[in-house]
């Protein structure tokens, strides 16, 4: 074992103490850590389809179905086919964002409760578990894409430049749902009511997003300012404009766009506030 | 010689609300709030000035530790070992003052610590020593080394659920040994596994501190205080009560400096409510010449002492004590009316105070750490007390049959035996 050097040692040198308001964002330890929030990714993706005996498949089967549920009750039982041109690719375009969103905020807020072991035991950056169970949702968001890519093809709609858009939008889908997330996973560690609340937030705000129906029917400037405020309608009307083309997003997308940068930024001071304490209240 | 920790000031505060009951509910905090409005608006405003609902786990510590030194961290329960080297190992922060450390600190505890049971043996060690922050190609570096010490070539792309809990041991030491800190932190008081397990344990740690590098050591075990390290610091109550040479540290916490060890006593308000009328007062472990020890020979006879008060008179009273390895394997069940004859002689008590006592005898224990349970019931009535441990103790086995041979012996028992070797022609 080789002698390290004390300017060597002097470098590595980390001081411990009661840390207080923004300083203790510590960028720099996140970013030494990027390794393992990549492990810790790696490992929850790993983990979902393990010993399933269906595996990844289950990534194709759950929009599929989901499609296929909603084109029957929406687009047939309440009519919406008839109003709407194409309503499978509208629901199916809809369920991509939402399907990321929604297990976000599920394994999110039960990431740092569920990993207990490790916050009590090992020292690192906790922003890594929440972030991670946000990006391991991911790999299912990409296969659902190549769902709604066969449904454009079979619909014969072209692909058009306006897709690149989707990449700043998928964007937005993550940092919206770290956002709440961030906010989730923390009030979980104090409150375990939060694991009761998280089911009934998800529906209610699946209804609240365009999701199931085109962002089209809520009209009048101050309602559909009021309605930018769920930050997953603009990106959802965002997702459809991209993909199917029609009215552009605009306002809606403007304010929800304000509201995720609000979301995200408390949640980010909440979540450091909070850390501190973790391994003592957990 | 280079200062590798320097602890300066360093105080831990937890407020007793979040150690009693840990989480919190929001019902619970609602219901809270609107019984005790006043109280809790003025708790919101002042919250560092109450000092009834917190209590210091760690009282104004400092310490600076050179580097390549054993230093040992000796005290009894609750003196703040723990909560100190949770602060060291950044995994909770203290509350003042600032602690300065010059590399890595890894700890032997963690062994484990994020290894998913779905993942295989080779994937688990990738985690895992991501985990203990060690770079990935640090790890692969040291891949095939890590595999060969925890002898599992074989499984090491099967899920470690289907290992034996020996392997799964065997392949989490076998990664945290391998993570090389500058600083280890050992906690043989939380150190899992079996005697041989703990002895990789401690052989690991002299090779660390061959190397040069420093170590922490935390144990209730002296005479692995004595024989590791050079100079140890004593904790009384989270306050740093003495820094010596080990053999003073340890002298100092066995005596007069520690009259605490190998006694355990209730505050009043440390009994439920529900015990009434019985009431507990000490726990005490006294050797041979009856003095307060929390260690003691295998080869002598020790007294384990109850005293404990009556606020009532009661009938059919049992005090008796559990005694149960550190594993919690039960070693025997004992109560002071055991023998008929007291039993009858003591049916009633009248309200006072009382000591019972017994003798283990000589020759009865084997090496290792022991729990004293107190139990307190009247036989198909009541239980009116129960802790199951009370107090911990070690039972050294310096000239205990079969000492001569240095091997760790299994078995909880030790008895002298009598044994006759006779030549058959």
């Amino acid at each position: 074992m080789p002698r390290r050097t004390d300017t060597r040692l002097d470098q590595n040198a980390i001081t411990i103490r009661a840390t207080h308001g923004w300083n203790s964002l510590n960028l720099k330890d996140l970013w030494q850590y990027r390794e393992l929030l990549y492990f810790m990714i790696w490992r929850d993706i790993k983990v979902r389809y393990k010993q399933a005996f269906l595996g990844i498949a289950w990534a194709v089967l759950l929009p599929v179905v989901n499609i296929v549920v909603f084109t029957f009750v929406f687009g047939n039982l309440l009519g919406q086919n008839k109003t709407v041109p194409n309503y499978p690719l509208l629901s199916a375009v809809g369920l991509l964002p939402w399907g990321l969103f929604a297990g976000a905020l599920q394994r999110c807020s039960h990431s740092l409760v569920g990993n207990t072991n490790l916050i009590t035991k090992v020292y690192f950056p906790r922003l890594i578990i929440p972030v991670s169970s946000v990006m391991s949702g991911l790999v299912d968001f990409g296969i659902s894409f190549l769902v709604v890519l066969v449904l454009m093809l079979y619909s014969r709609i072209p692909l058009g430049w306006n897709m690149l858009w989707l990449l700043p939008l998928t964007l937005l889908v993550v940092l919206t749902s770290l956002a709440v997330g961030l906010w989730l996973s923390a009030l979980n560690v104090q409150y375990r009511d939060i694991q009761h609340i998280v089911p009934v937030l998800i529906t209610t705000w699946m209804y609240a997003s365009p999701v199931a129906y085109s962002a089209d029917l809520v009209t009048g400037r101050i309602l559909r300012i009021v309605y930018g405020l769920n930050p997953m309608a603009g990106v959802i009307q965002g997702f459809r404009w991209a993909v199917m083309g029609g009215n552009p997003p605009g306002e809606l997308f403007i304010v929800s766009i304000i509201m995720v940068v609000l979301l995200f930024v408390s949640g980010l001071y909440y979540f450091r506030r909070m850390e501190r304490t973790f391994a003592d209240t957990i | 010689m280079k200062t590798i920790i320097r602890v300066d000031h360093v105080s831990k505060r937890y407020r007793i609300g979040l150690v009693r009951q840990r989480y919190q509910t929001l019902s619970g905090k609602i219901t809270e709030a609107l019984k005790a409005p006043l109280q809790s608006i003025r708790r919101a405003q002042e919250p560092k000035t109450d000092a009834e609902d917190t209590i210091w786990a760690l009282r104004d510590i400092s310490f600076d530790v050179p580097e390549g030194q054993v230093l040992g961290i000796i005290g009894r329960n609750g003196a703040g070992k723990s909560t100190l080297l949770k602060v060291l190992a950044r995994i909770t922060e203290p509350t003042e003052g600032t602690i300065t450390i010059q590399g890595r600190v890894g700890s032997l505890l963690e062994v484990g610590t994020g290894f998913h049971p779905e993942l295989t043996g080779r994937e688990n060690i990738y985690l895992n020593g991501a985990i203990l922050g060690m770079k990935r190609r640090e790890i692969e570096s040291k891949f095939d080394e890590i595999i060969e010490f925890s002898e599992i070539e074989k499984f090491i792309d099967t899920p470690v659920k289907r290992y034996s809990s020996g392997m799964y041991l065997r392949l989490a030491f076998a990664v945290a040994a391998h993570l090389e800190p500058e600083i280890l932190v050992v906690d043989e008081v939380l150190a899992v596994g079996d005697a041989e397990f703990q002895k990789k344990c401690l052989g690991k740690m002299s090779a660390v501190a061959q190397q040069g590098r420093t170590v922490l050591f935390v144990s209730h075990n002296m005479s692995a205080i004595l024989r590791l390290t050079q100079e140890s610091i004593v904790l009384q109550k989270g306050r740093l009560a003495l820094r010596a040479p080990s053999a003073e540290a340890v002298d100092y916490y066995l005596s007069a400096g520690n009259p605490k060890a190998g006694e355990r006593t209730w505050e009043s308000d440390e009994v439920p409510a529900s015990a009434a009328p019985f009431r507990p007062v000490a726990l005490r472990l006294r050797d041979s010449r009856h003095k307060i020890v929390d260690t003691v020979r295998s080869t002598e006879a020790f007294i384990v002492e109850l005293e404990y008060c009556l606020e009532a008179p009661v009938t059919g009273l049992r005090v008796g004590l559990y005694l149960n390895t550190s594993r919690a394997e039960s070693v025997f069940t004992s109560f002071d009316t055991d023998d008929p004859g007291l039993f009858e002689e003591h049916t009633s008590r009248p309200a006072g105070c009382y000591l019972s006592q017994c003798t283990v005898p000589a020759d009865t224990l084997n090496a290792g750490r022991y729990a004293l349970g107190l139990n307190a019931s009247s036989f198909q009535i009541r239980r009116y007390f129960e802790d199951e441990e009370a107090l911990n103790f070690n039972v050294d086995a310096t000239g205990a049959p079969g000492t001569h041979w240095p091997e760790q012996r299994s078995g909880v028992v030790r008895p002298r035996l009598q044994w006759k070797i006779a030549s058959l022609k």
